[in-house]
């Protein structure tokens, strides 16, 4: 997954202000949270930095698949394992006696769901990661064995 | 709810919604079952005869006829089928005088029996899934070959006794060559070379004895020592890598657990590919006294290497092959040898075999066109209940009427 770094690297870094921010650093990691467009960058817009933008607009186009929460979901790499389904905390929370003991979800309150073998995410708000005040879980990424879940 | 027979954990938590007869969506399915279950509509054959379509009943007698003639008949394969339909199986065989093998020969085979038999103590998944706080995977990749293992009973859930579950309960170690998909999730893993498991399994030993292990990184055999030591309840799932890898030194694998067992509660758990393999084996062994190779030739049971799928395919004349895909699966030389006899396969899908077998006769599949039981991995029954109408004939039904126009 892309890096705060990786889109520094290609920003003109001549700490314009411009965009509102302090530093080209800061802009990237709003580009990385989908704060901020690369358009919001004038200096990026000069004819000069073209092929910057160029490659800038490659580089940011998957986090455009992610959820407001920063979920990307492989579905080609999936196994459909359910560990992810079985980890998260809010899909415990929601269906103790099912999702707690391994089993898959009935209800609709679960934020993940395995469903035509690969997994599925819904109910974005429920996630612990939704919202200004979110606390950094990752216990979905961490148990999956072929990474088909990142987070931005 | 129906049940998943594309691997030996039989999940029962499917559920399906049908439109016009075929399945628009599915819940809590494996990306494998799912795979199995969508063949259902992809992969389907129909009756035949050298090649040429004909009705099931004609395919049917076709198959009487040459199992009736034949002087050494062989019945292979039996692992993705029922209970039901292999004791119609066992039953026939011996009618026919056949000789009778299934799958474990080839795989899990050694193993199933000291588990069977009572040699090595074992558990259910569902004691895993609440006392467990230690799992093994030796040998084995569940990430790949059962999916859902790790999610229902071995590692993330929360058991009666493990309610904080992998976060701070459960330890899950991997032995294998190769660091699979489950390697990266588990807490420790162990690389053996190819072949390696027996000296690995002996300097596992002597650090359960207190003494300093021959092979491998010392320290970190001695951490896996003190692990082990640690463990309330644990439980050793072997994949077909150890099995394949001890062969003949398979009593290495008692004594580790004898040894632990000493010091603590070991449990072992074989990782059964086929969903009713173990089934076979237990029905067999009741019935015979062997889990597989067995002959009924001249009316007497004997029992040993000579029947197995290896020698049997050089010997047989005919053989009825039913839920597996030898041609496939088995080595060039025996897969060889068996598609030069006259071939008998019933299957619900297209296979190597069903493509190479003189007679062919398409059947229901078992979990959502055919209702019946098997026996999952730890020993469990579980019954399930046809989901799609069918107007197919079940593996069980099939058996039947051979049986009883022979």
């Amino acid at each position: 997954m892309v890096g705060a770094m990786e889109i520094y690297k290609l920003l003109p870094t001549d700490a314009c202000k411009e965009c509102g921010y302090s530093s080209c650093m800061a802009l990237a990691v709003a580009l990385l949270n989908r704060e901020k467009k690369l358009e919001d960058c004038p200096a990026l817009l000069n004819p000069k930095y073209a092929d910057k933008f160029k490659k800038l607009k490659e580089l940011l186009a998957p986090l455009e698949k992610a959820s407001e929460t920063g979920l990307i979901i492989h579905p080609e790499k999936c196994f459909g394992c359910g560990n992810c389904v079985v980890a998260c905390p809010v899909n415990v929370a929601a269906e103790p006696t099912r999702c707690g003991i391994g089993l898959g979800p009935q209800g609709d309150r679960v934020i993940l769901a395995v469903e035509d073998g690969v997994v599925k995410c819904m109910n974005v708000k429920e996630c612990r990661r939704f919202g200004p005040n979110k606390v950094m879980c990752n216990a979905c990424t961490v148990t999956c064995p072929s990474k088909a879940i990142e987070f931005v | 709810m129906a049940v998943c027979t594309g691997c030996s954990l039989l999940c029962e938590d499917i559920e399906l919604t049908l439109k016009t007869g075929a399945i628009s969506q599915v819940k809590n399915l494996c990306r494998k079952g799912h795979g199995h279950f969508q063949a259902l509509f992809t992969e389907r054959i129909v009756p035949k005869i050298d090649g040429q379509e004909v009705s099931v009943d004609q395919a049917i007698t076709k198959a009487v006829d040459i199992l009736r003639n034949a002087k050494h008949p062989l019945l292979y394969g039996w692992s993705n089928s029922a209970l039901e339909a292999q004791r119609v199986g066992i039953d026939l065989g011996k009618k026919l005088g056949a000789t009778i093998d299934d799958t474990s020969s080839f795989c899990q085979g050694i193993l199933m029996e000291l588990v069977l038999t009572g040699k090595l103590p074992t558990c259910t998944l569902d004691d895993v899934r609440n006392f467990a706080d230690t799992s093994v995977f030796w040998g084995a990749d569940p990430s790949n070959s059962h999916p859902r293992l790790l999610s229902r009973f071995a590692y993330y859930p929360r058991g009666s006794k493990r309610q904080k579950s992998y976060e701070e309960e459960r330890n899950c170690l991997v032995v294998d060559v190769r660091k699979s998909a489950t390697a990266k999730l588990c807490s420790n893993y162990f690389r053996v070379p190819p072949g390696g498991d027996a000296d690995f399994i002996a300097s596992v030993i002597d650090v359960l004895d207190g003494k300093i292990p021959k092979y491998g990184d010392k320290k970190r055999m001695i951490d896996l020592g003190t692990i082990l030591r640690k463990t309330e309840y644990g439980v050793i799932f072997p994949g077909v890598g150890l099995v394949y890898a001890l062969q003949d030194k398979i009593e290495l694998l008692k004594t580790l657990v004898a040894k632990l067992n000493e010091i603590t509660t070991f449990k072992v758990v074989p990782m059964v590919e086929h969903y009713n393999m173990r089934g076979f084996n237990q029905l067999l062994l009741d019935d015979s006294g062997s889990i597989n190779r067995v002959s009924f030739h001249s009316g007497q049971v004997t029992h040993g290497p000579e029947n197995s799928i290896m020698a049997a395919a050089k010997i047989c004349d005919a053989a009825l092959v039913i839920g597996s895909d030898p041609l496939s699966s088995l080595p060039f030389g025996t897969a060889k040898s068996l598609a030069g006899v006259s071939l008998i396969a019933i299957d619900p899908r297209r296979s190597l075999t069903t493509d190479a077998a003189q007679v062919v006769i398409p059947s229901a599949m078992y979990g959502l066109e055919a209702g019946g039981s098997a026996i999952r991995m730890d020993g469990v029954r579980i019954e399930f209940e046809p989901i799609v109408k069918s107007d197919l004939l079940s593996d069980e039904q099939i058996l039947a009427r051979i049986k009883e126009e022979i």
